[in-house]
């Protein structure tokens, strides 16, 4: 079982990719704090709205612009960070403004755009701009080479793959080539496009309204400009996903459908041909030293040493309840290192507080980062 | 479950096309269809585009035409790009459901209509699709219909939001944000809040003391029981601090359900949480 950091050698991004409710924004926190306390200077990105990351680093906010954490925050807690650790949570629609203005021919055809009320729904709502902005950043960042390391929180979006679609889908999407042909008034086109699409517009124009199709005119017409840019754009950014310095980690928690679901990612990386890096599964029960009791002889030694029949019975109840989810557990897990055909599966236990704070990001850290016996040994401590 | 058994002809919608209704009743996949899973309780996944055909051959009526619309490219390629259209015509179907004179053929009326929504920070977006798609739509029929959805959205009388929580600090943070959100954003009633996956209290502090000092014993498994035992006391009373966190902090009434020790959840867990909702 490797450690994150042996994973990690040598690369320059790190993107968590799992479904929501696995405690990713914890692990890439965690990765980001082990790698900079090796003495990388690293910066960990987030699009999650709720704060997570920013209240389990301590700090009060995060915006566009990443922030660097107080170190003395870790020494608390005995990490010593010898790199740099920076944080920042992505604004898309900031990100996709900052992406118009760039890639405008001049100052009309940005506020065009800016003032369009399709973009405006599209930057900060359509499915897909969130994750495909957060490629953005990870790429404008990557490009100017301020930091080592680069982690990225992914979006929990319903799909944990959405964002593997999304440079392609939304250049497809601002491209609209053949409808804005369609869409000149006066153009030839028009005239030759024939009688299936003058009723699908004049249909389409009845169910949503005239206000709409004009607005989407006007969209795709101030957008004409930027498209082979744009285009360019997401050809590099997949490259840079695709390349051998990216390392995709897959989070996940160990009941049987988040197992499905990394199975499934897997596959999808594999298929898209980017560098899987190993996966992580939190929440872990691990299995105790002797995994099935006789329930009898349990309760009476139990009972002897304690001299309460009634909380020895419990505790026996208590513990079968415990291994039967210690079992589960290590079923899934071997499910998932038989389809992942890995034995790096790194597993982080299921702690007695929650983690949400500092100290809890200490505790998941040491066990990222420890060698596959020390991470036994910890664990075995605790059960 | 819980209202079947009272008799309500209920349905489940799930909008993520991940089928986790049929899979607890292990039944298969339903598809945009109306699946009878036991007595009185139906599943559909609604899917956008097939919610989009179903819409648009109810606006003409006429299914050949409909099928000419839809092998034209110019016109998918627009309802693809109309944003908010997808989960506006997923709201529309939910809507379509929950009429007492159902608009498709051999429809028949449900007394309860559950929707699995998206989770938190995509779910107020989902539910505002039709006001926000109101503001972009200004005239036309779907103009109408996106108001005609929003009044069901933010009908208090017959519409209602139950938020589910697990008894953790940051799920704790974002339902009462979430609450907050529903009610004075979008303006939907928030009727109750579920804490779900609650550990049993099983022992008190005194007998937790106790079993502290067999933790460094040398029997194994008295020793692991120990262990496994202060380890449930400790996350059953962090739990309880959020659970109390959560009540300060939010309106709505606060139910709690059990945390079950089995391996999946199935059909059976399913009922057994059922009879815990009151």
């Amino acid at each position: 079982m490797p450690a994150v950091g042996d994973i990690l050698e040598g690369k320059d991004i790190c993107i968590c990719a799992g479904s929501g409710g696995v405690g990713k924004t914890t692990t890439s926190a965690a990765i980001a704090t082990g790698m900079a306390a090796r003495g990388l200077k690293v910066c960990v990105l987030t699009i999650d709205p709720a704060k997570r990351l920013a209240d389990s680093l301590g700090l009060k906010e995060l915006g566009n612009e990443a922030k660097q954490v107080d170190p003395e925050l870790f020494a608390t807690q005995g990490v010593e960070i010898k790199g740099e650790l920076w944080a920042m949570m992505l604004d898309a629609k900031a990100t996709f403004d900052e992406l118009v203005a760039r890639q405008a021919p001049d100052e009309e055809a940005r506020d065009r755009v800016l003032g369009n009320r399709i973009y405006q729904q599209i930057s900060s709502a359509l499915a897909g701009s969130q994750e495909y902005m957060a490629m953005e950043k990870l790429f404008e960042l990557h490009t100017e080479g301020r930091f080592d390391l680069l982690v990225l929180d992914t979006p929990p979006t319903r799909n944990a793959l959405d964002f593997l679609d999304a440079p392609r889908r939304l250049t497809q999407f601002i491209e609209g080539r053949s409808l804005r042909v369609f869409m000149r008034p006066t153009g030839i086109a028009a005239k030759v496009a024939g009688r299936g699409t003058s009723i699908a517009l004049s249909v389409f124009k009845r169910i949503v309204g005239f206000d709409l199709l004009a607005d989407l005119a006007e969209f795709f017409n101030a957008f004409s400009g930027m498209v082979d840019g744009f285009q360019a754009r997401a050809k590099r950014v997949n490259s840079l996903l695709a390349d051998p310095h990216t390392c995709f980690l897959v989070v996940c928690g160990p009941q049987g459908e988040p197992v499905d679901e990394a199975v499934y990612f897997h596959r999808k990386l594999v298929e898209a041909k980017l560098p899987f890096g190993g996966v992580i599964v939190n929440k872990v029960h691990y299995p105790a030293e002797q995994l099935r009791g006789n329930g009898e002889d349990l309760v009476k030694a139990l009972a002897d040493k304690l001299g309460d029949e009634s909380l020895a019975q419990r505790t026996s109840e208590n513990f079968a309840d415990y291994q039967a989810l210690a079992e589960r557990d290590a079923a899934n897990i071997k499910r998932l290192a038989t389809e992942l055909r890995t034995q790096g599966v790194i597993r982080v236990p299921y702690l007695d507080e929650d983690v949400h704070d500092l100290a809890g990001l200490a505790e998941i850290n040491r066990y990222l980062f420890a060698s596959s016996s020390e991470r036994e040994k910890i664990a075995a401590g605790r059960i | 479950m819980r209202a079947a058994a009272e008799g309500k002809r209920t349905i489940v919608c799930e909008v993520s096309s991940q089928e986790n209704a049929s899979r607890i009743f292990e039944h298969t996949e339903v598809g945009f269809h109306e699946v009878e899973m036991t007595e009185n309780l139906w599943s559909i996944s609604i899917d956008p585009d097939e919610s989009m055909r179903e819409y648009v051959l109810l606006q003409l009526k006429v299914r050949a035409m409909r099928d000419m619309l839809f092998r034209s490219r110019i016109f998918n390629y627009l309802a693809a790009a109309t944003p908010g259209l997808k989960e506006l015509v997923t709201i529309g179907k939910i809507w379509e459901l929950a009429q007492l004179d159902r608009k498709v053929k051999q429809g028949r009326k449900y007394d309860l209509v559950i929707v699995d929504a998206p989770a938190t920070g995509h779910g107020i977006g989902f539910l505002q699709t039709p006001r926000t798609f109101a503001a972009i739509a200004r005239v036309g029929p779907i103009h109408s219909q996106a108001q005609q959805l929003d009044r069901l959205i933010t009908d208090q009388e017959h519409t209602g939001v139950a938020i589910v929580a697990l008894p953790e600090e940051m799920p704790v943070n974002e339902s009462a944000a979430l609450e907050h959100d529903l009610r004075e954003d979008v303006g939907v009633a928030v009727d109750r809040i579920y804490m779900n996956g609650l550990y049993p209290e099983r022992f008190s502090n005194e007998e937790a003391a106790q079993l502290g000092e067999l933790t460094d014993g040398e029997d194994g498994g008295v020793r692991a029981a120990a262990r496994a035992a202060l380890s449930e006391h400790n996350r059953a009373r962090s739990q309880r601090a959020q659970l109390a966190r959560l009540r300060r902090r939010v309106e709505a009434p606060v139910r709690t359900l059990p945390f079950l020790f089995e391996p999946e959840l199935g059909v059976e867990a399913a009922g057994q949480l059922a009879k815990r909702l009151g």
